[in-house]
């Protein structure tokens, strides 16, 4: 058996992948660290008390993983759903009916829920244990947009099972850009955006009729939140992960007292 | 996930025959959890538990308070209006975010008291001492890391394979369900319409919340708390940040849950979500005030005297109040900030803080709108 995995660790193949030994000594731990582009986001030592559960309560880490799990799914569930209004609710029910012990839908939306829950406490302990304040102000602004993005995929989602649920709370919600102040027709000040008698601001030209594509939430609403939310909206936040744990690392790791 | 929490602790269904002390309990539920009621109680258990942290801190405390949350949680379980709206696939996560925050935010208490205990006989912090030691990422980061991802899969899982995902009716544009619910995470934003208009409750306030959370690094000068925790060296940020997360946002999400029912209307959680329950509306606005009750006159026609009171009573508490404060009893606080961050706080302060004066005035004296323009859509 240890013979044959020094074979295979001496193998060309193995070395052209690997390019230390066994983690094992210091000089290969850092290597293995160094040399991994997935690793090498971590520095390569950390402090004791930032591996600390009771410290950090892994809430990052953990809602990485979920935005890596919902990708997964996500990219599942994409091959089984066609966003238009009369295929969009049927194919949602047939992955029902259709799959004995699917559980894609359900890691899909139960993890999209725990995302929500796991990115505020991570805020939470980072403004708990003080962790913005400098070096690391920065890194927090990042932060704060990928609270912003992770909400705006959830809310994005929400409208695709395009059944009552998601029609009416995606309507509840974007009502609210009817009221947006000089660009919603209903908002304080869009009276005065006219000229000559001409209002400019109307429900069929405001923001919220940008958001869904139409005056109501329709076949225009669920093309444009399926494009962001399967597209745009992830290949932002993953940007801007990378971004954060390279920060994470640049501003001498996990927060600890000086 | 009805059927298998069904199975494990009975009830749900069936009609109500309800002992003495049960209907108590119940009773007493539903008139806690009205919303005045249950804003009050919430601010008073937040203060109570920080003024009296050493007490909170300890383990045998929430031990306690989770072993009698589960037996309250059976308890309710059997009856079937609270069966009804606990076991919706959908508001599972709810109840996760209530155990997470509030185990968590006696974890951070508890190390904050710790800390604070050692600072003050001159040692280092929890962190301090662990601190100076460092280890390698490979093997120590990267196998807890692994350990935590797989046994989270494996309760995603299992999670996924006991619950299926709730599909509703086809989309129908015509019929509107009563409740419309917004989705959970903002049904604390939600909960603002009560008391504000669509464009400070749905436009104004949350982008206020984003503009303040970027700021908070900028604001927040003081340098002591970072990397450990610890209430004595920052007690108002973070008594500051307790009131915004834990009172004006997840409480109002769980409030917005499970006690707001149909047209919006509150109902506690042993009360059967009757369509037909309506509150009766008798707010007044500040100009009716003002005009017809201090004045005795008809209210004016021009909408800018109308509204006079209220704009002169904005306008004051906007721009009047933070040089007022700064020059007084926050003088200190001006010398240490400097003077635009101190008006940058000051105004998201009262951004703030018109939450609660809102809240109260509405509660006490039925207060509509401060000034209340509809012709414009300008109301506050
Ligand atoms: C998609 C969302 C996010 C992901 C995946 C993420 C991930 C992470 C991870 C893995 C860490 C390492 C330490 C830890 O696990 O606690 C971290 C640290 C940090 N995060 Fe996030 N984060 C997210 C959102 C946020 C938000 C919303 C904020 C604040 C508003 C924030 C601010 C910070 C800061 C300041 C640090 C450094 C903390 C320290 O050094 O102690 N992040 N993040």
């Amino acid at each position: 058996m240890t013979k044959l995995f020094k074979y295979v660790r001496e193998s060309q193949i193995w070395k052209s992948v690997f390019r230390h030994g066994y983690p094992d000594t210091p000089r290969n731990r850092t290597l293995a660290v160094l040399s991994n582009v997935f690793l090498h986001l971590h520095p390569v030592k950390v402090r004791r008390s930032g591996i600390r559960l009771s410290y950090t309560w892994c809430m990052g880490g953990l809602t990485f993983f979920l935005f890596l799990i919902l990708t997964l799914t996500g990219l599942l569930l994409m091959f089984y759903y066609r966003p238009t209004a009369d295929k969009a609710y049927e194919d949602i029910f047939a992955l029902r009916e259709h799959v004995p012990i699917g559980v894609m839908r359900e890691m899909h939306r139960w993890g999209a829920h725990l995302m929500v829950i796991s990115v505020w406490l991570h805020m939470y302990r980072v403004f708990l244990t003080g962790s913005y304040k400098p070096p690391r102000e920065f890194n927090w602004n990042v932060g704060v947009i990928l609270l912003v993005l992770t909400l705006l995929l959830s809310f994005t989602g929400y409208l695709l099972p395009w059944d009552q649920l998601a029609v009416w709370a995606i309507t509840v919600g974007t009502n609210m850009a009817r009221a947006t102040p000089f660009l919603g027709h209903e908002g304080p000040g869009a009276a005065l955006v006219s000229f000559g008698g001409i209002d400019f601001i109307h429900a069929g030209d405001d923001v919220r009729f940008g958001l869904l594509a139409g005056r109501f939430v329709g076949e225009g609403a669920l093309l444009r939140f399926y494009v962001l939310h399967c597209v745009g909206f992830p290949l932002i936040a993953a940007t801007l992960m990378a971004v954060h744990f390279w920060r994470v690392r640049k501003d001498g790791g996990i927060s600890g007292p000086l | 996930m009805h059927l298998a929490l069904a199975t494990i602790l009975g009830g749900g269904g069936g009609p109500v025959n309800d002992g003495p002390v049960a209907a108590a309990i119940k009773n007493f539920s539903n008139w806690l959890t009205e919303p005045t009621r249950y804003s009050v109680a919430s601010i008073l258990a937040v203060a109570g538990i920080l003024y009296f942290r050493k007490f909170f801190a300890k383990v045998s405390v929430i031990t306690i308070f989770f072993v009698l949350s589960t037996a309250y949680f059976v308890f309710a379980f059997q009856d079937p209006n609270f069966n009804a709206i606990i076991t919706k696939p959908d508001n599972v996560p709810i109840v996760i975010l209530f155990a997470t925050v509030i185990f968590f935010t006696w974890l951070s208490l508890r190390r904050a008291v710790i800390n604070d205990e050692r600072t003050k006989r001159g040692e280092p912090t929890l962190e301090g001492e662990l601190s100076k030691q460092k280890v390698f990422t490979w093997p120590d980061l990267v196998y807890s890391e692994l350990i935590c991802l797989v046994l989270f899969t494996a309760a995603m899982l299992v999670w996924s394979i006991l619950i299926t995902a709730p599909i509703e009716e086809p989309a129908a544009t015509a019929r509107t369900p009563n409740p419309s619910k917004a989705p959970w995470y903002f049904l604390g934003l939600q909960e603002l319409l009560v008391y504000f208009d669509p464009w400070l409750a749905g436009v104004v306030l949350p982008s206020f919340i984003v503009v303040g959370l970027c700021a908070i690094p900028y604001l927040d000068t003081n340098p002591k708390g970072n990397g450990y925790y610890t209430f004595e060296e920052r007690p108002f940020a973070i008594s500051f940040f307790w009131v915004g997360f834990l009172l004006f946002w997840v409480s109002f999400v769980i409030l917005g849950t499970f006690l707001r029912g149909p047209n919006w209307s509150f109902f506690g959680p042993f009360e059967y979500w009757d369509l037909h329950k309506l509150e009766p509306m008798v707010n007044v606005d500040l100009s009716t005030y003002f005009w017809v009750g201090l004045l005795d006159k008809p209210r004016p026609d021009n909408a800018l005297l109308r509204e006079a009171p209220g704009i002169v009573l904005l306008v004051g508490y906007f721009l009047v109040l933070p040089p007022l404060l700064g020059k007084t009893v926050m003088k200190k606080m001006v010398t240490d900030l400097g003077m635009i961050r101190f008006n940058v706080f000051m105004h998201l302060f009262l951004w703030f803080a018109l939450i609660p004066v809102k809240m109260g005035l509405r509660w006490t004296v039925n207060l509509k709108y401060f000034i209340g323009m509809p012709e414009y859509f300008f109301n506050v």
